[in-house]
């Protein structure tokens, strides 16, 4: 009788872990035992197979820094990086006004707008690759027709070739993909805003011009800034365009830091894991950024 | 009078406005599904034409598809299938009763937890995608489909658990009061009353998951070694290296794997946004 109100009281208290363990099981597995795990190899000597040979101490970082590539493979990322977001959102402010209009057939075009998002970014690379393919290519055909390129089948007609036109390819690609997410994103945004905001505008004789920088732009910035830090994420942590389209080739001029990582996987599993540790620094301080700025702890959904 | 005037005088701008808007749409919209429609062109080329520089092939054929079930790429359509259903199950079992607890409850740990959700959302496997392959391999787990429902099911966590989050805070409580009155217990109001009220969160959280699994490309590129053992997005990929590739079933491959997510995504998109910005717009 009197162990009963002991033993309910510890059931009350594990009760919370019995609704929410699995998840965090399940976190702990995926998430956080990888993160450790990375770390760990880092500083020891893995052989080809991923036979540990003992520790490396900082001896992985030390031939990480040291690569010819690893500066090269450092810049490309953060212009990669900088100039997908930057065009996504331009481009992707442009459409959301676009498709905040009324016209026929806005349902349509919206779902049209989906298909990139909602498709596997490896087959909307591979269609891309199919179309940039110097001897049957579309996007080649195309420019031959236009009197760009005199032949397929030469080096001039094959984009993917050089890094020089390889890596606006494949910019452009990224930009492609992460547009309609970004569309979206600010369309909920200018939802938000309400119509008597506009009416006020109107009334004032405010321009079209000047309505949308300083009424439609500011009220917009939550949701602009949301996409587009999301945005950095996936563009910072993109591999399969890149994979698919170049390998990150020729030599490793079109890599970035996750190509580069993946490719050392196959020679040097230690440097490789240092890799991704630098890069998974350059994620934290990311997200660091993106928590500051939507101040997390307030906005939670309750 | 003056209300009757003034559309006459002025040159009716408002429809060719508004014609210009719809066309430039349509131009965009268009320019968006062209590499899908490429795709299905290409599936439907004759086997004779598929290294032909032509922009529309001569005849179309279904043939591509027929004979794809019949090929070595059905079996990675199963992996794939097998993976995106398993994630699905996997991340409804562990987020339904996580979201409903921390929607319901205010426990020690809920803001911990809830923050734990949001870190996962931002960290992608490509980040550490050697830890992960450390880890799986430790378990002797490398070239398993388990290990790739998973991993999987981890990443995805955390859009799950937003979307029905929110789904389960939105039910007002006194419904529930009212069906246990009644005579309901604790379980026979959560499947009777609050389960049926947040279905279409369950339904958007599972069809993003099945989507997004069946989409993942690097952890199999990682995990699998055998090429029967791979989903279709790897093992399309690598077919295209091949010396002698068989474009017709690679493009009916890339057709299966992308038209059928399209339009189940456009079944959610509404509710997608609201479930990838979570925790940072309201």
């Amino acid at each position: 009788m009197q162990q009963m109100p002991a033993l309910k009281r510890v059931a009350r208290k594990l009760e919370p872990l019995a609704w929410i363990g699995p998840a965090m099981v399940l976190i702990a597995v995926v998430v956080v035992w990888p993160v450790i795990e990375m770390i760990r190899s880092s500083f020891l000597k893995i052989s080809r197979f991923g036979v540990v040979q003992g520790s490396n101490g900082t001896g992985n970082y030390a031939k990480l820094f040291d690569e010819a590539d690893f500066g090269g493979v450092m810049i490309r990322s953060v212009i990669w990086v900088v100039a997908v977001v930057a065009l996504t959102v331009l481009i992707s402010l442009g459409l959301a006004q676009l498709f905040n209009q009324r016209f026929p057939g806005r349902r349509v075009t919206r779902w049209a707008l989906i298909a990139p998002w909602a498709a596997s970014v490896v087959m909307t690379s591979i269609m891309f690759k199919w179309m940039l393919d110097p001897e049957v290519g579309l996007i080649n055909m195309i420019r031959r027709d236009l009197g760009l390129i005199d032949a397929l089948g030469g080096a001039d007609a094959d984009p993917l070739g050089a890094a020089s036109t390889a890596m606006p390819w494949l910019i452009a690609v990224a930009v492609f993909v992460s547009v309609p997410f970004t569309t979206y994103a600010l369309l909920a945004g200018l939802a938000t805003i309400p119509a008597e905001v506009y009416e006020a505008a109107r009334v004032d004789g405010a321009s079209r011009w000047r309505t949308y920088w300083s009424v439609t732009l500011p009220l917009l910035r939550p949701a602009l800034t949301v996409a587009a830090l999301i945005n950095v994420m996936n563009v910072f942590n993109n591999f399969p365009i890149i994979w698919v389209m170049t390998h990150g080739q020729p030599g490793y001029s079109t890599a970035t830091s996750t190509i580069f990582m993946f490719i050392l996987k196959g020679s040097d599993i230690g440097e490789s894991a240092a890799m991704s540790v630098v890069n998974f620094g350059m994620v934290i301080v990311l997200v660091a950024i993106f928590l500051k700025v939507t101040n997390w702890k307030t906005e939670v959904p309750r | 009078m003056t209300s009757h005037k003034a559309p006459r005088r002025m040159p009716n701008p408002a429809p060719l406005k508004k014609v210009l808007i719809a066309a430039g749409a349509y131009v965009i919209a268009i320019i968006f599904i062209f590499p899908y429609l490429q795709m299905i062109i290409a599936a439907l080329r004759p086997r004779e034409e598929q290294r032909e520089a032509l922009y529309l092939p001569s005849s179309f054929h279904w043939s591509a598809f027929t004979e794809f079930w019949s090929g070595g790429l059905a079996g990675n359509l199963l992996v794939t299938l097998e993976v995106a259903a398993g994630s699905t199950i996997l991340v409804l079992l562990v987020a339904l009763p996580a979201a409903y607890y921390s929607a319901r409850h205010n426990f020690r740990g809920r803001m911990v937890f809830l923050f734990l959700v949001l870190i996962t959302q931002m960290f992608q496997p490509t980040a550490m995608l050697v830890g992960i392959y450390r880890e799986f391999a430790q378990f002797g787990m490398v070239d398993s489909v388990w290990s790739l429902i998973l991993v999987n099911g981890g990443f995805n966590l955390a859009f799950a658990v937003w979307i029905l989050h929110a789904y389960f805070a939105s039910i007002p409580r006194e419904l529930e009061e009212a069906a246990a009155m009644d005579g309901s217990g604790r379980f026979g109001v959560l499947f009777r009353v609050t389960l049926p009220l947040a279905m279409p969160g369950v339904v958007t959280a599972l069809i993003f998951t099945f989507i997004a699994a069946w989409n993942e490309f690097v952890v199999a590129l990682t995990l699998t070694t055998t090429p029967e053992n791979q989903p279709l997005t790897v093992a399309l990929n690598s077919y295209i290296g091949q010396y002698q590739v068989d474009w017709q079933s690679l493009f009916a491959g890339s057709v299966i794997a992308t038209i059928p997510v399209i339009i189940l995504f456009a079944l959610i998109e509404r509710k997608v946004v609201s479930g990838l910005t979570a925790g940072s717009i309201k």
